[in-house]
């Protein structure tokens, strides 16, 4: 069992959890996965590391709730522990294995979206500690739904804050503060965007404009995590790749993102659960990743 | 009056209702009908059955104390050299193994050792009896990663010498392909799988889960940093392999792993488990190998038309007879010298068909099988929803590529010489499928053993 140190709604339905497992603290690094399990008829859910405190043995993890499964886990208490919490999966952020001089060089550009803020802030803390500031562009709808951004602002070179509605920051989509700050002047090497996939879609259809090389953490459908059930394989380059293994960063210039995103339904959306409704009859049990109820819908 | 040239027959649940469920298929021997097959056995000096068994079971010596009725004593006879006997008695291919050996078979049928095996190792866990575990610790540490077969017969192997045995598993259960792979028809889980790793643990073994090695702690820090004073590999050919046709990423193809997976481990047959499980109307599993029966019966089961499609003839199928029997009777229809060249998808990007071309066999190629080849203008289109594929598996480079001085050959297979297991790594050793490729489960125990073997001699 894995203990739950810390817990907290940081706003709606996004919870941040510190939890106990000392050898995923002792060798993790940024862009990283851990796969969870609330208990032993529970699904497998991979989770991006948004923090890690290799002295005390803890890992933070921040996730969003869109289903049952997701649901449990944000009824959990501190103090209470998880079944399973198993990682470091996939590799680290390229970066990280990069000579540091060359990388104090690059003008990098990391664009978070939503959720997608919790694996952005290990990758810009980890830069920060090496004496690397980067620029960071965080996404939210609305600025109640705005998460760590005080921390985000501790770690990051310029931190620029833009929300749908215009209700904090700057206004409009990231891809809009993408495009003012080269307009502005500002040049980027690279760019690491992660956030939902329609996000990343786009921003990498304007870094492309832009011809800034992007990274993207993809997060699909997964079972195992350690490359055994190629659930989440996906298109990079015309080439079959798995997430768990081979990313889960890849080249997003490169990737198949219309492809990606209807393999993301199959459980999950409007059409998918119709799909399986259709098949399946009364038999749909949840773990859909929308039904709340545990798929007694 | 019993005719001796002939097995004593087993009870199975009849097809038709057991198609429907997930019941184990074979009900195995009660103890009247084990006695009366173990008779049958004509306790050959020279016995041939264990030169056919991976792990040298004392076969003939087991099967006396079934005919005595002593079971305890058969039980304890086959735990000298198998940890895992209520798994072997039940997915072991014995027809080419102890039972392809035995001198019964000439003239007749061969003694069924494999429910023998089944029955003495059923009766000794409903009667709580547990293996005989060692007599003195070695104050030695051994690292085993990976808990399937390969692993937990050599650390039981290990154990049972009086090593202090770790074994570190990647899934948060025990078991390996026992408990992602096999279905519960043919190996039940809770009844049989977890009794039998709890016996590994009642020598001593312990087992820590969610551990992958090679991303949370490599081999070199289990050695240095933790004090393990060798390490065997046994972490299996997860990988699976797809075809590279058209149309494999759509929604509804599946490898055999991940349906597998999600039926076995995550238990999605069942309502009360959160992980959901796509229940095809027509369903084509693609190969003919044993995880292809596997799968075929498992959407079976789960409500669906199979189609078994496989390039090549009956006669080359890889699965074991048993089950190719098994899935006919159960109706899984057989569509063979049948080979998939394109998956067809609807606007959403479903499955909604498969295209094929009808196969035929020409010259031997260097397997020894006819090779097939395509029927020119023979294309047609089969209607399904889902696909599996079960092409086979090959190992998983977490470790070899973590692993500084582990070598590889050019399949990604762990470099380990067949007598004891050795790497190319000083203390470190390794068997099973992460060594070979895919195999069978016995095969994984045998090299199990050997490195158990290995090992102690490395560390005496």
């Amino acid at each position: 069992m894995y203990k739950i140190v810390q817990a907290k709604e940081l706003t709606t339905n996004i919870y941040l959890m510190v939890v106990e497992a000392k050898r995923v603290a002792k060798s993790c690094q940024p862009g990283q996965f851990v796969i969870v399990r609330t208990d032993e008829e529970g699904e497998r859910i991979p989770l991006t590391i948004c923090d890690y405190d290799r002295d005390k043995g803890f890992v933070t993890i921040v996730f969003q709730t869109v289903g049952a499964a997701t649901q449990k886990m944000a009824w959990l208490k501190e103090g209470d522990a998880f079944h399973d919490f198993v990682g470091p999966l996939g590799c680290p952020s390229e970066f990280v294995t990069q000579d540091i001089d060359t990388l104090k060089k690059k003008r990098m550009l990391f664009v978070a979206g939503g959720v997608g803020t919790a694996p952005v802030y290990p990758q810009v803390k980890w830069l920060h500690e090496q004496g690397i500031e980067a620029d960071v562009i965080v996404g939210a709808k609305t600025k109640d739904l705005l998460i760590l951004e005080k921390e985000m602002e501790e770690v990051a070179g310029n931190l620029y804050v833009t929300t749908d509605d215009g209700s904090y920051g700057r206004s409009g989509m990231v891809t809009q503060t993408i495009k003012d700050l080269v307009d502005e002047g500002k040049n980027y090497d690279t760019c690491v965007a992660i956030g939902p996939m329609i996000m990343m879609k786009f921003v990498c259809k304007m870094t492309k404009e832009l011809k800034i090389p992007t990274i993207v953490s993809l997060n699909p459908i997964m079972v195992d995590g350690t490359g055994m059930c190629g659930a989440c394989r996906v298109t990079v380059g015309g080439e079959v790749k798995f997430a768990c293994v081979d990313g889960p960063e890849f080249d997003g210039h490169q990737v198949d993102f219309d492809q990606a995103m209807k393999r993301q339904q199959i459980y999950k959306t409007e059409e998918g659960r119709a799909f399986l409704r259709a098949k399946e009859g009364n038999t749909h049990h949840g773990g859909c990743g929308n039904c709340t109820d545990g798929g007694k819908e | 009056m019993m005719d001796v040239l002939k097995k004593v027959p087993v009870r199975e649940q009849d097809a038709k209702v057991r198609a429907a469920n997930f019941e184990e298929v074979c009900l195995g021997y009660n103890k009247e009908e084990a006695m009366e097959e173990a008779a049958r056995c004509i306790n050959c000096k020279n016995a041939q059955c264990i030169k056919g068994c991976p792990v040298s079971i004392n076969i003939p010596g087991f099967i006396e104390k079934v005919k005595d009725g002593d079971i305890e004593a058969a039980y304890q006879i086959i735990s000298e050299d198998s940890s895992l006997p209520a798994v072997c008695g039940r997915v072991c291919p014995q027809e080419s193994q102890c039972e392809g050996k035995c001198i019964r078979g000439i003239k007749g049928e061969p003694v069924s050792i494999g429910k023998l095996e089944r029955f003495a190792a059923d009766w000794a866990r409903e009667n709580g009896i547990k293996p005989a575990g060692a007599k003195e610790k070695k104050g030695k540490k051994v690292a085993v990663i990976g808990s399937g077969p390969a692993g937990l017969t050599c650390a039981g192997d290990l154990a049972r010498m009086g090593y202090d045995v770790t074994i570190f598993e990647a899934l948060h259960e025990a078991g390996g392909v026992l408990v992602y792979g096999i279905p519960e028809f043919r190996l039940p889980k809770q009844a049989v799988v977890e009794k039998e790793i709890e016996n590994v643990k009642s020598l001593g073994v312990k087992i820590e889960t969610n551990v992958v090695i090679g991303k949370s702690v490599t081999i070199d820090e289990l050695m240095k940093e933790e004090g393990f004073d060798a390490v065997f590999i046994g972490s299996g050919a997860g990988l699976p392999k797809f075809m590279g046709i058209p149309g494999e990423q759509a929604n509804g193809v599946f490898s055999a792993n991940e349906y597998l997976t999600r039926s076995n481990l995550m238990k999605a047959f069942r309502t009360d488990c959160e992980t959901p499980i796509m229940r095809g109307k027509k369903v084509a599993v693609v190969g003919g190998g044993n995880v292809a029966m596997d799968a075929a019966r498992t959407a079976l089961r789960l409500g669906a038309e199979v189609h078994i499609v496989y390039r090549r003839s009956e006669e080359e199928l890889p699965a074991r007879v048993e089950e190719v029997h098994h899935a006919k009777e159960e109706g899984i229809i057989f569509d063979l010298l049948t080979n998939p060249v394109e998956i067809l998808t609807d606007e959403n990007a479903w499955v909604c068909g498969m295209k094929c071309i009808r196969m035929e066999l020409g010259e031997p190629d260097a397997s020894g099988r006819r090779r097939p080849v395509e029927v020119p203008g023979s294309e047609f289109t089969m209607d399904v929803d889902t696909v599996i594929m079960s092409l086979g598996t090959s190992p998983n480079p977490l470790i070899s590529s973590t692993t500084e001085g582990l070598e590889v050959n050019k399949w990604k297979c762990i470099i380990a010489d067949e007598e004891h297991g050795r790497t190319t790594k000083e203390g470190v050793y390794a068997g099973g499928d992460a060594v070979t490729g895919a195999a069978t489960v016995i095969l994984a125990m045998g090299a199990g053993k050997a490195a158990a073997k290995g090992i102690d001699e490395y560390l005496s």
